[in-house]
């Protein structure tokens, strides 16, 4: 039985006040917060067992290298990797994705070559090929949602041409909530010599994830929306690409040797890691896949499905209110405007008073909002300690905001 | 005492208790102001650094400041509505010396001039006292 209300009191910020209401924080999508695990964590790291990684031979040293490597192990668990050595360390999804356009996709693709992308996706796993379009000539080809949010993997694939090298597509839209059928899309990438990439900062918080059961070539997750520190991260990456990789950002850490003359790289996955890490951020990442994992997925997925269920109901009855995505399926992500002249910054003002933390704007989805024919929306996003009286207290505030602005 | 108009605001406000009365009335004042043309809603009359759109158009006229403005933002247009209370028909040489932040706490709306607050307020006293100095 999923116990949300010892859940609850595993995250101490969920008991604060804001406004003078209790915080229903439904802000998730963009970072969700920490157990006190992951703060004691931090805590014990910087009090207790701090020093740099990879360096030195003092005890410290070879402690905190302990814990930081053994993330390693953790994130491979967690993706199912194959290996550890398929995953880098990343300050978070944002640096994964440009760690596959610089070193992979720049030295790989050419003027004309084609990169198929879902309008729905975030701007880091747009601004990175966009850097290819600007530089090297590539092209970028957008495929469409449906009416309902959802993305046809059979559209995907038709637009994969001759030319087309890559294929990067979200598991789950952080506007719409749509849950993407990427394991259909990366088998057809994968006959074709097709190159995926498939943006896990959404999907790896909200269900269990199998990289090797998807089939895709990169998988990039962030830290802070799972329950982790801000400022950690990784990518898994297939070892073939990894050997196809240059190195990205240089430093120390990634070389085993530098002369004046030349420079002897350090084995992947390390190459790709250049400088002092995110060492605390990383160990307190690691605490959080515990947390997560000791919760189990497959529950932390029943729980939150049961939450998207009860919001959509609520979300429904209303007819004042318009819900952005009704994809089957769909995660516990829900964009919404409201009926008239309010904006969404004037309704999420008014939830903030009442102490309902959401997001309005566009998300970092520009070309998502000029398909969607909106300026911008309101997002009330779960997470695994969300309840539905959490949801109750979001249409309560609503309906004040519908009251006002009306 | 501030301007006539922003007294006869501050006025109404005494009879409002709660937070709701008060964004409520701060929205009936923008809904009753009157809109911008569309001819003048171009960048130079835009103002940055906003979540949304607003735009501000100044009208200096022997010696008096004025400015119209909108927001496609109701909340904003009502906080334009107040801010134009506090400062039209001043004498441009007034307008630096006007103590925003010190009147908008008169009506329980200071919060809207913090520089964590990207709702814009900030950023057009800023272009109203560029504009007047």
């Amino acid at each position: 039985m999923y116990d949300v209300d010892a859940i609850r009191r595993d995250f101490p910020i969920l008991s604060r006040e804001v406004n003078g209401k209790p915080l229903v924080y439904l802000d998730n999508g963009a970072s969700a917060q920490k157990p006190q695990v992951v703060i004691d964590a931090i805590n014990t790291a910087y009090s207790h067992e701090y020093a740099n990684v990879h360096r030195g031979l003092h005890y410290l040293s070879n402690l905190a290298t302990e814990k930081y490597e053994g993330v390693r192990r953790k994130i491979a668990q967690f993706l199912n990797a194959g290996s550890e050595d398929e995953i880098i360390f990343t300050s978070g999804t944002t640096e994964g994705l440009n760690l596959v356009a610089y070193g992979w996709a720049m030295p790989h693709l050419q003027a004309g070559d084609e990169i198929v992308l879902s309008v729905m996706e975030h701007h880091a796993n747009i601004v990175p090929w966009h850097f290819l379009r600007e530089r090297q000539g590539v092209v970028i080809k957008w495929v469409d949602v449906e009416a309902d949010g959802s993305l046809d993997p059979q559209k995907v694939i038709d637009a994969f041409g001759p030319r087309t090298r890559m294929v990067c597509v979200t598991q789950m839209s952080n506007v719409l909530g749509t849950v993407v059928d990427v394991k259909t899309i990366c088998a057809a990438a994968r006959e074709r010599g097709i190159v995926s990439v498939i943006d896990g900062s959404q999907a790896a918080v909200h269900m269990p994830v199998d990289v090797q059961d998807i089939g895709c070539d990169f998988y990039p997750i962030t830290g802070h929306k799972l329950y982790g520190p801000s400022g950690s991260g990784a990518i898994f990456a297939r070892a073939e690409r990894q050997a196809e990789m240059r190195p990205f950002l240089g430093g120390g850490d990634m070389i085993r040797e530098v002369t004046k003359d030349a420079v002897i790289y350090n084995d992947p996955p390390m190459k790709f890691e250049a400088g002092t890490p995110g060492i605390v951020q990383t160990i307190g990442l690691g605490v959080a896949l515990d947390y997560m994992m000791g919760v189990g997925m497959e529950n932390i997925a029943a729980h939150e499905a049961e939450i998207a269920r009860y919001a959509a109901e609520r979300l429904h009855g209303v007819n004042w209110i318009q819900v952005q995505g009704t994809a089957p399926g769909k995660g516990a992500i829900f964009s919404f405007t409201l009926e008239g002249a309010a904006h969404a910054h004037d309704i999420s003002t008014i939830l903030d008073k009442k102490g309902v933390a959401v997001r309005a704007g566009q998300h970092c989805t520009g070309p998502l909002m000029e398909h969607l024919g909106l300026s911008a929306t309101c997002r009330a996003s779960f997470g695994m300690y969300n309840t539905k009286s959490e949801v109750d207290a979001l249409i309560d505030a609503l309906e004040l905001a519908h009251d006002l602005f009306g | 005492m501030a301007q006539p108009a922003f007294e006869a605001i501050v006025e109404d406000f005494e009879f409002l208790e709660d937070w709701e009365d008060r964004y409520r009335h701060v929205i009936e004042l923008g809904k009753a102001m009157d809109p911008l043309e569309d001819a003048l809603k171009v960048p130079a009359n835009k103002v940055d650094g906003c979540a949304s759109q607003v735009w501000l158009f100044p009208k200096i006229d022997g010696g008096t400041f004025r400015f119209d403005g909108e927001s496609d933002a109701m909340i904003v247009r009502g906080l334009i509505a107040v801010l134009r209370a506090l400062y039209n028909d001043l004498p441009v040489a007034q307008v630096g010396g006007v103590d925003a932040q010190a009147e908008l706490a008169r009506l329980g709306l200071q919060d809207h001039l913090s520089a964590q607050r990207s709702n814009g307020v900030r950023a057009m006293i800023e272009r109203i006292r560029t504009v007047a100095a």
